[in-house]
């Protein structure tokens, strides 16, 4: 109409939300945890970049990887960084990784009503030294598990995890028993031939991919020595470490 | 005298950043939502949490448009779902028996789910329907029973925490919370079972099961419940009951998780695989479904006569 109305209904709706693709993945170990993602982001069909890192460095024991929608994913790490320098200045030391969980299931309920788009896996190194994995919902639901696979090939990944790591559907040798944790050079070998093979039948995973590893305090960082491409990222060689292993993944 | 001043006056650095308050809003996500320090500069609690909202003509809608997966599969969260859970009481206290599965749609997002939130020593809350807000709202519960007992020198009653969790949630209705929990305890009264849901529903009673594979759950429970089972029946029978509700009810599955409360307080009795209750039972000796179908009526599963003849 001339004056600026419409002779039909109209009909709108607040979208706020788009998924981005990728995915992630973290194991752990008795002494260390893995925690990795591709570094593709894509809306649809059409990559946005190939260099749009989901796995974050939150302190020298703890890693968070983040995926779902990008923009809220990168806002809540922001905010996360944000609580864990608050807690730097008001305790002078990093807070422990069960808190971390805990806090992230706050920050993450307080949007029970308005959602983040994001699901998370947290990885590091637990106060008694042992490797751990946290895996949450968008809404803050979490729990501690030995490894978790989230994001657009979380169908492909997962099952293979299940079955390489807890040994599912698998049965031991005649008087042998399947060994409750692997080796760090075994983990990694997992970690990569699950992102390798993502990306050959999943479109939304590929470009490149980012390995954190995280070392208990004192464990040798045996295993990572023959690495290519990895550099060292913690504060002090002391404490907990933290490590990361860039590889590229194919980009068709 | 001076900060009384300066907390009323329209001029200065203090009512600067109370305009830029107002105009900019409340950084919504370090107020009271919070429960613990925020970051070492908060303290403690102050009543209820407050929680972000859209601003939309209707915020319940907006999220029911992007997380309900029943009414649209193809909606972006998925939040996860899906359960078998019971507990009853009988002369032995409360037996708690849950599923560990977690779906999201038809994907099975996790096989090692925790069910049952352990409040205190003393109480169980048990998670059906979102697996957050049960989470979050039974450990926010558990803070409240510790205030409890200490502004009043005595352990909470199972009524009277059941009754601060139904308010609660009655006070979000229709916002899209969605839980089915039984709050389990034992004390002053003796052993207590009150049922209570996000529609405000609150039920006392002697047995209960909530969930996609409840009516699973029942079946076995109602015929096999007496009020004087010895310990080890009554736990034989949640046990039993959730296995018949794991291996009925697609949504339900993976592994049972059993407690008992006592007067002395819950104890975690097991973790059982169900398919291994399927063909082996909890001892070893007896599977609960597969020797009983098949026995008899297979070459690879001869019936017993047959096979000492065959020898």
């Amino acid at each position: 109409m001339p004056d600026g109305s419409f002779s039909h209904p109209q009909q709108r709706q607040f979208n706020p939300y788009s998924d981005n693709g990728g995915t992630i993945l973290a194991i752990a170990g008795a002494d260390f945890t893995v925690i990795a993602g591709d570094t593709r982001q894509s809306e649809g069909y059409s990559i946005q970049t190939r260099y749009a890192p989901k796995v974050f460095r939150l302190t020298d024991r703890a890693v968070l990887a983040v995926n779902g929608f990008a923009a809220d994913g990168n806002m809540f790490v922001k905010k996360v960084k944000q609580r864990l320098e608050w807690y730097r200045h008001a305790h002078a030391k990093d807070m422990p990784l069960r808190a971390i969980a805990r806090l992230i299931q706050t920050m993450l309920y307080a949007q029970r009503f308005f959602p983040y788009y994001v699901y998370n896996i947290l990885g590091g190194i637990e106060e008694d030294g042992s490797g751990a994995v946290y895996s949450f919902d968008p809404v803050g639901s979490y729990e501690r598990e030995a490894c978790r696979a989230a994001g657009a090939a979380q169908s492909l990944v997962q099952p293979f995890l299940d079955n390489q790591i807890y040994f599912k559907n698998q049965a031991a040798a005649p008087n042998q028993s399947h060994p409750a944790h692997l080796p760090l050079p075994d983990v990694l070998s997992i970690v990569i031939d699950s992102f390798t093979s993502a990306t050959e039948r999943h479109i939304e995973v590929g470009d490149g991919l980012e390995i954190y590893v995280v070392l208990a305090k004192g464990r040798s960082a045996q295993g990572l020595e023959g690495a290519r491409g990895i550099q060292e990222l913690s504060t002090k060689s002391d404490g907990d470490r933290v490590f990361v292993i860039r590889r590229e993944l194919k980009k068709d | 005298m001076h900060a009384f001043a300066e907390r009323f006056s329209t001029n200065g650095a203090a009512a600067e950043l109370r305009r830029a308050k107002e105009i900019l809003g409340e950084d919504d996500d370090v107020s009271d939502v919070m429960w613990g320090s925020s970051g070492g500069f908060g303290s403690l609690v102050n009543g209820v949490p407050k929680f972000a909202v859209p601003s939309v003509p209707d915020p319940t809608s907006f999220l029911r448009m992007h997380t309900d997966d029943h009414a649209d599969p193809s909606c972006r969260i998925k939040i996860k779902h899906g359960t078998t859970t019971l507990a009853f009481r009988f002369k032995g206290g409360v037996i708690v028996a849950v599923d560990s599965r977690a779906t999201a749609g038809s994907y099975v997002a996790s096989g090692t789910v925790k069910k049952v939130i352990e409040i205190n020593p003393y109480l169980l809350g048990t998670m059906a329907g979102g697996a957050a807000d049960c989470q979050y709202w039974e450990t926010y519960l558990g803070i409240q029973c510790r205030l409890h007992e200490l502004r009043n020198r005595e352990r909470i009653s199972v009524a009277a925490a059941s009754k601060y969790l139904s308010n609660l949630v009655y006070s979000y209705k229709g916002m899209g919370l969605s839980m089915g929990t039984m709050i389990c305890g034992w004390d002053k009264t003796g052993p207590a079972i009150f049922y209570v849901d996000s529609d405000g529903t609150r039920l006392k009673g002697d047995l209960f099961s909530v969930g996609s594979g409840s009516t699973f759950a029942y079946g076995v429970l109602d015929q096999g419940y007496r009020w004087d089972l010895t310990d080890e029946e009554a736990q034989e029978l949640g046990r039993r009951s959730i296995y018949a509700a794991g291996h009925r009810d697609a949504f339900s599955g993976n592994t049972i998780n059993l407690y008992h409360v006592k007067e002395d307080g819950w104890k975690f009795i097991g973790n059982y695989d169900i398919s291994e209750m399927h063909y082996n039972g909890p001892g070893g000796a007896d599977g609960y479904g597969y020797d009983v179908r098949v026995q008899g009526r297979t070459s690879a599963n001869p019936p017993p006569e047959a096979a000492a003849a065959q020898a």
